[in-house]
């Protein structure tokens, strides 16, 4: 069987599976941390507010988006998100959405959830007594998060997070089930085309471990650095 | 909205002729739980046995076992299942590739195995964390007391370190019950997959996804509270672990 | 007769002038994006389907390339952007359902249980449910399937169709699903599968791109009946309808639907150049002079 492999399939998909596939891959990856951590923040700092009608609602979402699997999620919102468009927006047909701006939604809204847990973590791991004398300066509860907790909560979680960002990296694998053209699901086209399995399959597990062995390689580093500073 | 809601569609008869679309969908809950519980069992003695093989002085082992967590970490679950249901059977000798291919509940067999190694590499890391988070001097007395290293571990590292990890591993538990439905691109009938079958058969959508949404929040519920009671139980009187 | 000259004019001028005066729907979505969002498939050949460089081609792509032409006319549109979402068997429905494609242009088969969900237009070809395998197994009629492992497309009427018969017939047969065609008849081809049970123009395009095309036969037994593929549109939307519909039937009428079919099933093809060599049949003829949107088999 090894005899009748035929790794030319890959040099000639090559500009598909990295062109396209690892591109779409990388911008998910990245927009979606942007988002999810946005979106994660508030969510923990809705939690935290002590206030009841903030941090009930958070609470729910965030354990419902933790006790799905993303596989569902995935489906759900690519068939829900033009109607919440639609009831939101009033309009009389639900709303044009297109596959990526879909695939887009789903990981920002998903992975806040497990943005707002580390979020909420980092900042716990801040000393009581810093909030509490913060507090007795004067500042407002904006320029407390801002100035005192935040940065020190970031620099504490900051290598979780970036750890985070490696098994969304993995995740967005799974939008493979609607059949958009990420890294896995261009390798699977040409996969399944040309009757090349092996072949195809073994080269993008070879770039997600690359790419994801690259990354936790430098958080490693800087976690070891950050170790000295504090 | 321009949507055809019917409820009443969880009690009509499936095309599969077996029962109505609600027998389907709990069909398909029992596939998740087989493959969760099995995929746990693997998880969990795998990851120990990692766990506990990374913190021992011996270079070599600690390497390899490294390698493993690295090798099974940084590929998604999805591509890796790929690799052991397509590519696996085609690169072993062709007889070897044709029993695992014409296996009954290949995708069963595959899925919870795949699913286990992977989550295995997860497991390893917590034990190897709540083993250095024990303080030096347990191994010591251990040491001290003439206990092997056998019986340093599993008399007196393993019991404090595992009621340590306990709350981590229960998430992953969670994690291995949420990644089985990874297993439905490989074939495999469960939740989800009946789920989005139920939707192909019957067109609706929504109504599929609610109920699978019900079902996974009630066995997310009964994990967690299970474990709760087993930690409860566990806990040694007077030594609190964690918070 | 001037006067009626006068209201056969009027007539005809009417609905053109009522409906770009208010746009409803989708044709008003189009106009005000500049875009049509169509759905493709990966691996229905040839259908739909990808090209070496992953751009959708077929025939029903051409089809709707003629589809988006109108729409862009009767808008008065000078540029319409074109965007493809590849869809799936299982995706298709819900995603024109929800409006995230305008056409689904594949080998959608018009029934009437989907029509509760989408709506079609004429039918551009017809074809039955069998199942393909590997000569060497010998499995020509369903009865044949009795406890074997057999595959199909998730999300197809020939699943559904599967399905039953199993039980219907009480076969035992392990029904496995797969994500598209190619996937599915990978599994035949890795004798994961011993059949797949497809539409059998979709079966004998994938045999024949095959790495070994005499190694797989036919079935000669269907599960059903010649069924209509059509172009899937959204549900109550009327206007478009019309579009959609005044559109494929004046080029299925017209001396260019022969050449088109041509092109696709008795000509080389890419990406291999295969040639289908698939005549087309009486029943097709008479739904192109004729076009239609029934679901009815019985109807062609």
């Amino acid at each position: 069987m090894l005899g009748s492999l035929d790794f030319d399939v890959i040099t000639r998909s090559l500009p598909y599976v990295l062109g396209e596939g690892l591109r779409f891959t990388l911008t998910l990856t990245a927009l979606a941390t942007v988002f999810g951590l946005t979106l994660g923040t508030i969510l923990a700092l809705m939690r935290l507010s002590g206030m009841k009608a903030l941090s009930v609602p958070a609470t729910l979402y965030v354990n419902l988006m933790r006790s799905l699997p993303l596989v569902l999620v995935i489906f759900w919102f690519y068939f829900l998100v033009p109607y919440i468009g639609q009831f939101v927006l009033r309009t009389e047909r639900p709303v044009q959405v297109g596959a990526f701006a879909s695939a887009l939604i789903t990981f920002s809204l998903f992975e806040a959830a497990y943005f707002s847990e580390i979020m909420r973590a980092g900042i716990q791991s801040v000393a009581r007594g810093q909030a509490a004398a913060g507090s007795a300066l004067g500042l407002t509860y904006r320029q407390l998060m801002q100035y005192v907790i935040l940065p020190q909560a970031v620099r504490n979680m900051l290598p979780v997070m970036l750890t985070q960002t490696i098994v969304l990296f993995q995740d967005t694998s799974l939008v493979y089930v609607i059949s958009l053209t990420d890294l896995l699901g261009a390798a699977a086209t040409v996969a399944n085309r040309d009757g090349r399995l092996v072949e195809m399959y073994v080269f993008a597990a070879l770039i997600y471990f690359v790419i994801s062995f690259g990354a936790s390689l430098v958080v490693r580093r800087l976690q070891a650095r950050m170790a000295i500073i504090r | 909205m321009n949507y055809h809601w019917n409820w009443g569609i969880f009690w009509e008869m499936s095309p599969e002729g077996t029962g109505t679309y609600f027998d389907m969908l709990l069909a398909g809950l029992w596939w998740t739980l087989a493959t969760s519980a099995l995929a746990w069992i693997i998880a969990f003695s795998v990851g120990s046995v990692v766990g506990v093989l990374r913190t021992l002085r011996s270079g070599w082992v600690v390497m390899a076992c490294n390698a493993y967590v690295e090798l099974f970490r940084n590929i998604p679950i999805l591509v890796q299942l790929f690799l052991w249901y397509f590519v696996l059977p085609e690169v072993l000798p062709a007889e070897m590739g044709r029993w695992l291919k014409t296996m009954p509940n290949a995708a069963f067999w595959t899925g919870s195995i795949g699913i286990g190694l992977f989550m295995s590499a997860r497991v390893a890391e917590q034990v190897k964390a709540g083993l250095q988070a024990l303080p030096r001097g347990q191994w010591m007395a251990g040491t001290a007391l003439g206990l092997t290293t056998a019986q340093t571990y599993r008399y007196i590292l393993l019991p404090t370190a595992f009621r340590i990890i306990l709350p981590p591993l229960t998430s992953e538990m969670l994690n291995t019950v949420k990644n089985s439905s990874v297993a439905l691109t490989i074939g495999l009938m469960e939740l989800t997959a009946q789920t989005r079958a139920m939707q192909e058969f019957s067109f609706q959508v929504f109504e599929a996804f609610t109920a699978a949404t019900i079902l996974y929040l009630i066995v997310n519920a009964v994990v967690t509270l299970a474990m709760r009671w087993v930690e409860k139980m566990a806990a040694v009187p007077g030594y609190t672990t964690g918070h | 007769m001037k006067r009626l000259c006068l209201i056969a004019v009027t007539a005809l001028l009417l609905p053109g002038l009522a409906s770009a005066e208010e746009l409803t729907g989708t044709l008003k979505k189009i106009k005000e994006s500049g875009t049509i969002s169509i759905g493709n498939r990966e691996s229905s050949v040839p259908f739909s389907y990808l090209d070496d460089a992953g751009k959708p081609i077929g025939f029903a792509m051409d089809i709707c390339a003629a589809v988006a032409d109108a729409v862009k006319a009767k808008l008065g549109l000078e540029k319409l952007d074109v965007k493809y979402t590849a869809v799936t068997s299982s995706t298709r429905i819900p995603l024109i359902a929800n409006g995230t494609i305008d056409l689904e242009c594949g080998s959608t088969t018009n029934n009437a249980e989907r029509q509760k969900q989408v709506s079609f237009t004429n039918t551009h070809y017809l074809t039955a449910s069998a199942f393909v395998s590997k000569k060497a197994n010998n499995l020509t009629k369903i009865d044949d399937l009795k406890g074997k492992t057999v595959v199909s497309t998730a999300g197809t009427t020939n699943m559904k169709q599967l399905v039953e018969a199993n039980a219907a017939r009480n076969l035992g047969i392990n029904v496995l699903s797969a994500k598209d065609h190619a996937a599915a008849f990978l599994m035949v081809e890795t004798d994961r599968a011993d059949a797949f049970v497809m539409d059998d123009v979709l079966l004998a395009s994938l045999a024949a791109s095959s790495k070994d095309p005499a190694a797989y036969q036919l079935s000669t037994e269907a599960f059903s009946k010649p069924e209509p593929y059509g172009i899937m549109i959204p549900k109550d939307d009327p206007a478009f309808k019309a579009v959609v519909d005044q559109a494929t039937a004046d080029l299925y009428k017209s001396p260019k639907m022969t050449d088109l079919y041509n092109k696709w099933f008795l000509s080389p093809i890419p990406p291999k150049n295969l040639n289908l060599n698939v005549p087309m049949s009486a029943a097709l003829k008479k739904a192109f002079a004729n076009p239609t949107d029934s679901p009815d088999p019985a109807a062609y």
